[in-house]
């Protein structure tokens, strides 16, 4: 497959995105009948009449499901429609046991939203044109065949466990403007949206379980031109990274293809981890061949004022508005908090701040030496084993002038080995600063009479000299001394 | 408007029923029939009568959510085709291209 190198691309061409998530909600029971939704069970245990589509089954709508549909909704500044209804999606599937899917068509539930992403201390609003409610499709297994893919199988084996699961599907407006960012903004709105949902607490939102599923259309147009070009529909993205890297890999593709001459085809393509690239994917009908129409088994959803009042005024602070907040009450710069931001230390800084340090010094622990072990360690901030109250407590002992910075690495490394809380660390390794004024006095002399040659420059005028002494006095002192006191007591010696 | 042989074909091909030539000459006349007589509801559905999907004045018809019984896997399974690990065995992909 030919690509044109990514820069080439952006030179000649516009890129316009459109995303399409599926969010499985969390929900005890399945969209339209009582069936659990839990993860990871054994195949075909968790099903009924209803999601296996038998004859005379009748959906029953779960009310949880609505509720968490509008408070997505509200949450993407969308209109909650007054009334509207389920519709028939009819198309002949084996993951689908009904031969059709229960969707919304021309009446989602929420509609016309936007959004906000931050990314490199930019603002981008995403548009949203719709979120509505569906039930998801049972899980196909491709046997026999060289690739295990669909193409060359011999036969499919079905588990509908996740059959009638209820599904929101959310989707953007075209997204333009965005230039050579576009899969860096695909990759943060996904991003965004996986934090929005978690804050809703409406899903699991677990990429690799397939609870959050992303659908990328990527379009060009030469640079200039307001028209839209063919777009194409990638599935099977399945990481926040694959979003990024599927985007980036079309806008190279479909750049080979209008730079040589070609036309890019309208399809569905199928991204390959693995390899990096996108292929086609199978000819899906358009639009109107799925015959939608109005779903009798179930009536309208007509959701109050009142009900969509109340949702709305319990929603939680969005991230996004969340981060804005929380950098102008910690005074952090754009670049401090994007730091911040890409370590995933917000809510621990947030929490060591809440038990007492000042931003400043939480900020410092948590993105240096806290960050350097999960580093070493390959885990998350969380997972190092140092708390925030912890981390306020050391920052707390450094203020009170018990130890020092260098001498506080100690403390966290004897917190992490297990050696108890900071206090004890303190004591059992002996980490107090001398404050023994004869002691450190001594220390003072000994380094003033073994280095004749540098009390001779501080005494020309040369003070950075100093620097030396109070290292030979810290050395004697192994570290465990105030060096703002120790410079000090030999300036005041020599001076 | 009348319904061609091509549009049942194709409806025949979104429904999967396979249906001769023949068949399709004589399905295209008399579905259109059945077309017909349906459209002549928009004769009396004047404009203050507004188009319904449903027979009932009902909104909001909802299920608390909770558990119900699941079948068991040797009922699921008894409807099954084929079955093999546990799962429905099903011919390989409808309409896919090998």
């Amino acid at each position: 497959m030919t690509v044109l190198p990514y820069a080439d691309a952006l030179a000649a061409y516009d890129p316009v995105l459109g995303l399409e998530v599926h969010v499985e909600l969390n929900t005890t029971s399945k969209m339209f009948c009582g069936c659990s939704t839990a993860f990871g069970a054994e195949p075909n245990t968790q099903v009924c009449p209803v999601c296996l589509g038998l004859p005379g089954s009748l959906p029953a709508v779960n009310a949880k499901a609505v509720e968490s549909a509008i408070r997505i909704g509200l949450a993407l500044n969308c209109t909650i429609a007054e009334w509207c209804r389920f519709a028939r999606k009819n198309y002949f599937y084996p993951d689908m046991p009904k031969n059709y899917q229960i969707s919304q068509y021309d009446e989602p539930i929420a509609y016309d939203g936007w959004t906000e992403v931050v990314l490199d201390g930019e603002i981008y609003r995403i548009g949203i044109e719709r979120a509505h409610m569906e039930e998801d499709t049972g899980k196909s297994l491709h046997v026999g065949g060289a690739t295990g893919r669909i193409h060359g199988a011999d036969y499919s084996l079905l588990d509908y466990n996740r059959s009638g699961v209820p599904l929101i599907e959310i989707v953007t407006k075209p997204v333009e403007g965005t230039g050579a960012k576009a899969p860096e903004v695909a990759r943060a709105y996904v991003t965004m949206l996986r934090d929005l949902l978690r804050t809703l607490g409406v899903s699991d939102v677990r990429m690799e379980q397939g609870s959050l599923r992303c659908d990328a259309n990527v379009s060009l147009r030469p640079v200039g031109r307001s028209t839209f070009g063919t777009r194409t529909e990638t599935k099977n993205v399945n990481s926040l990274r694959s979003v990024e890297r599927a985007v980036r890999y079309e806008i190279t593709r479909q750049a080979a293809i209008l730079a040589s001459g070609g036309r890019v085809t309208q399809e569905t393509r199928h991204w390959h981890e693995d390899s990096g690239i996108t292929t086609p994917g199978r000819n899906k009908e358009t639009a109107e061949d799925y015959r939608y129409f109005p779903e009798p088994d179930l009536v309208p959803i007509a959701p109050s004022r009142e009900w969509v009042e109340e949702l709305h005024a319990t929603l939680p602070e969005p991230p996004t508005a969340r981060l804005k907040r929380v950098r102008a009450e910690w005074g952090f710069s754009e670049l401090e908090m994007r730091d911040v931001v890409s370590a995933g230390a917000v809510n621990a800084i947030e929490a060591t701040v809440a038990a007492g340090a000042t931003p400043q010094s939480a900020r410092k622990w948590w993105l240096t030496e806290i960050a350097r072990h999960a580093n070493e360690e390959g885990v998350d901030l969380e997972a190092v084993g140092v708390t925030p109250q912890q981390v306020a407590e050391i920052q707390a002992l450094v203020e009170n002038g018990t130890i020092n910075d260098k001498l506080a690495r100690q403390v966290f490394e004897g917190v992490i080995a297990g050696e108890g809380s900071p206090a004890e660390v303190v004591t059992a390794r002996k980490l107090a600063i001398v404050s023994d004024e004869g002691a450190l006095a001594a220390a003072v002399n000994e380094a003033i009479n073994a280095n004749p040659d540098i009390v001779d420059k501080i005494k020309s005028g040369k003070v950075q000299a100093t620097g030396a002494l109070i290292g030979s006095v810290m050395k004697q002192m192994r570290g465990q001394a105030d060096a703002a006191r120790v410079r000090e007591m030999i300036l005041e010696k020599i001076g | 408007m009348a319904l061609t042989a091509e549009d049942v074909a194709n409806l025949a091909r979104l429904a999967r029923i396979e249906l001769s030539e023949a068949e399709l000459e004589v399905l295209a006349p008399q579905l259109d029939v059945i077309l017909e007589s349906v459209a002549r509801v928009s004769d009396v559905a004047a404009q203050d009568i507004p188009p319904t999907s449903h027979a009932l004045p009902l909104t909001n018809v909802f299920r608390e959510d909770e558990l119900r019984a699941s079948l068991s896997r040797e009922q699921v399974l008894a409807g099954a085709p084929a079955a093999e690990q546990m799962r429905f065995r099903v011919p390989k992909i409808l309409g896919e291209e090998a």
